[in-house]
């Protein structure tokens, strides 16, 4: 592999890594943050992509259909946590995987009645079609480096939102001690649904903005699920620092793992192995900091 | 649809307790009814497939009329959810309980060897539609087992000779990390070997994931003359997208199994055009039965027909044979078997007939899409036979 090949591998893990945050975010808010395991955050994502797929179609347009999109993802998340998930707060894990489940299946039924088993694809906007030619015979599509720009603005908005507004001191205050939040007088109730809302939020906006590089398919939320709990996990419940730094090192280690040779005592590591990579490195980095990389110890 | 199927199945069960009833009295079997059993996803990923499969079987069926041979044919249902895991559950299920003589199942790979495992205990005919895991007509192949469709061996093995001829003598093959792609990257690298080509790389991803960037800045830098791949659905789509937009489409030509650009082209749109590919069947066929099949399973269904309702179809016209030869009493299983062996169909796809494997030789055609759609621009491989590895039937 020569340097501008790593360079370029580099950029793709980048680039892939950026997405996975994406897509991790709005979990590590509400399992981190509320403490709620929301196994049903795939099927959000999976919700988002095909909302962009069907308002292509009536609005003509993909950046106002972002737009209501992620409205009718704010206005199911809130509909949603009044539902099911407010009475899950007090109750442990294994209840509130149950419901949200149960919400994975309806989800997917509700998904196969309205839009049916087909695979389908969103056109690129026609803004950010082009590509840039990196070698002689590769080309860099722009659509990819507007989405990694997009994923650092809603990293940073996140981190200055939760670190220095008001409403963010209200959700670390939820976080730490709920009880002694309430009886200071903030409607702690309603700061947890707001969370909810934006996280399901965010769910079905990286699927919209993912939509037009990963088509969109009936299985794309479960695909999404697995890979955004080990982000959470790596680096640490409700942070999003950690969100981050672990988004890049999942997305470097996935792209090196296809495409580099690794021999361990005969062994082949890579790229035999590298389906198994990320849960390595998760299962090695909870045996050293069981918190996490930038979680604290509860 | 699935209340017809509920409707069926409670039929099924009323049967059943008439039947529990029945064999005390010393007798196994009603003796007026063939029961023809499903097992074929109807929810998941897969469910469009079961959904075709069930359509194209059951007009096949229609030509025999309302009570063939004097016998009402009892359909009973099960949904797979394409899950291994439960596939022994499900074919006891349908198997024993339902008690049916021949089943049609499956689509999933996994699932069929579940089912297989089972049949062979039970005896009971059956006839997959789909999956194609070579084990079914290779080392776990059994006298009461056949498949309408292919193996996984079949499709990418015409695909080097088309490669070679084409003036492609070095290539990288791709596909996911899972069972269908390692042996169609096995059966590939036979066939293109054997024409004089050269496999300068294997790129795997793994199973189901769909981030192939690294992979496609892996292709440019190797720079071989063309690329083969394995994909289907979801993940076909994408490759193919993302192959074009990396911009290797213009200087690396894309070749693949059928299954890349089966039912997904209109979701691939313009980066589709130009692949080629090797199946056992094209929407674009012009025969006269495919002419008649499309035009027939349009009128029924409502829709446009596609290789996994040719599968389907071709199941009920090979259980046709069966129940010709029996006068429509399968318990006759020795005749039935000899009568599936022996069968040549007609199919939509070309005649072709059972191997001693009980798996399908047929015709490949070379497709290549244009204008978005599968266009055959010749026969890669006439009467290709899979070659059963371990099967002694």
């Amino acid at each position: 592999m020569d340097a501008a090949t790593v360079l370029i591998q580099a950029m793709n893990g980048i680039q892939y890594g950026l997405l996975l945050f994406l897509v991790a975010s709005g979990l590590t808010l509400i399992f981190g943050i509320m403490g709620v395991i929301n196994i049903a955050h795939g099927s959000f994502y999976m919700i988002g992509a095909y909302l962009a797929w069907s308002l292509m179609g009536w609005v003509g347009s993909f950046w106002i259909g972002l737009i209501v999109g992620v409205t009718v993802a704010l206005l199911l998340g809130l509909v949603l946590e009044w539902l099911f998930i407010r009475f899950l707060y007090d109750r442990d894990h294994l209840q509130q995987v149950l419901v949200t489940y149960g919400l994975i299946l309806i989800f997917s039924e509700l998904r196969s009645m309205i839009w049916g088993d087909d695979v389908h694809s969103v056109p690129i906007p026609e803004l950010l079609s082009g590509s840039i030619q990196l070698t002689e015979n590769l080309a860099y599509p722009i659509y990819r480096l507007w989405l990694s720009g997009v994923c650092i603005v809603i990293a940073i908005l996140m981190f200055l939102g939760i670190q220095h507004t008001r409403l963010g001191m209200m959700i670390r205050a939820g976080e730490s001690d709920r009880e002694m939040t309430k009886s200071l007088g903030i409607n702690i109730g309603l700061v947890y649904r707001f969370i909810f809302a934006l996280g399901v939020s965010l769910a079905a906006f990286s699927g919209m903005i993912s939509a037009p590089i990963s088509s969109v398919f009936p299985g794309m939320g479960s695909q999404v699920l697995i890979v955004s709990f080990v982000v959470v996990v790596i680096g640490g419940l409700g942070s999003i620092k950690g969100a981050m730094i672990a988004a890049l090192l999942v997305g470097l280690i996935d792209t090196f793992g296809k495409v580099i040779h690794l021999d361990i005592f005969g062994v082949n590591i890579f790229p035999e192995m590298s389906g198994m990579s990320i849960f390595a490195l998760m299962a090695l980095i909870l045996m050293l900091r069981p918190q996490g990389l930038f979680g604290r110890e509860h | 649809m699935s209340i017809s199927n509920r409707r069926e199945f409670m039929a099924g069960a009323s049967a059943l307790a008439g039947l529990s009833f029945l064999s005390l009295a010393g007798c196994n079997k009603t003796n007026n009814a063939i029961r023809v059993g499903f097992m074929l996803p109807y929810t998941g990923t897969y469910a469009k497939l079961g959904t075709a499969i069930e359509n194209g079987f059951r007009l096949a069926l229609a030509d025999l009329g309302e009570k063939p041979y004097g016998k009402s044919i009892d359909f009973f249902t099960v949904d797979d959810e394409s899950n291994p895991a439960k596939a022994t559950d499900y074919a006891n299920k349908i198997m024993t309980r339902d008690n049916v003589d021949v089943v049609i199942g499956t689509v999933h790979s996994g699932v069929a060897m579940g089912m297989i495992k089972v049949a062979k205990e039970t005896g009971t005919l059956v006839i997959i539609p789909n999956a194609g895991a070579n084990a079914a007509t290779g080392s776990m192949c059994a006298p009461n087992v056949f498949r309408t469709s292919f193996s996984n061996w079949q499709p990418t093995h015409p695909l080097g000779k088309v490669m070679v001829e084409n003036g492609h003598k070095k290539s990288v093959f791709v596909t996911w990390k899972y069972g269908a792609g390692e042996e169609a990257l096995g059966s590939f690298r036979e066939g293109f070997e054997a024409a004089g080509g050269e496999v300068i790389k294997e790129l795997f991803v793994p199973f189901p994931n769909v981030e192939f960037q690294a992979i496609l800045t892996e292709i440019a830098s190797l720079k071989p003359d063309a690329v083969a791949c394995f994909f289907a659905g979801g993940g076909a789509v994408k490759f193919v997208k993302d192959y074009a937009a990396a911009g290797l489409k213009s200087s690396i030509p894309l070749y693949g199994s059928g299954f890349l650009t089966e039912g997904v082209l209109e979701a691939q749109g313009e980066a589709a055009e130009g692949i080629i590919t090797t199946l056992h069947y094209a929407d674009g066929l012009q025969n006269v039965k495919n002419l008649e099949f499309r035009e027939a399973y349009r009128t029924a269904y409502n829709e446009e027909a596609d290789v996994y309702a040719v599968q389907g179809y071709d199941a009920g016209l090979l259980l046709i044979k069966a129940l010709k030869e029996t006068s429509g009493d399968l318990s006759q299983k020795t005749r039935a078997i000899k009568a599936m062996e022996d069968a040549e169909i007609d199919s939509p796809r070309g005649l072709w007939r059972m191997s001693k494997f009980h798996n399908p030789i047929q015709n490949f055609y070379t497709l290549r899409v244009e204008n978005g759609i599968n266009t055959v621009i010749g026969t890669a491989w006439e009467n290709l036979e899979d070659p059963g590895v371990g099967c002694s039937l």
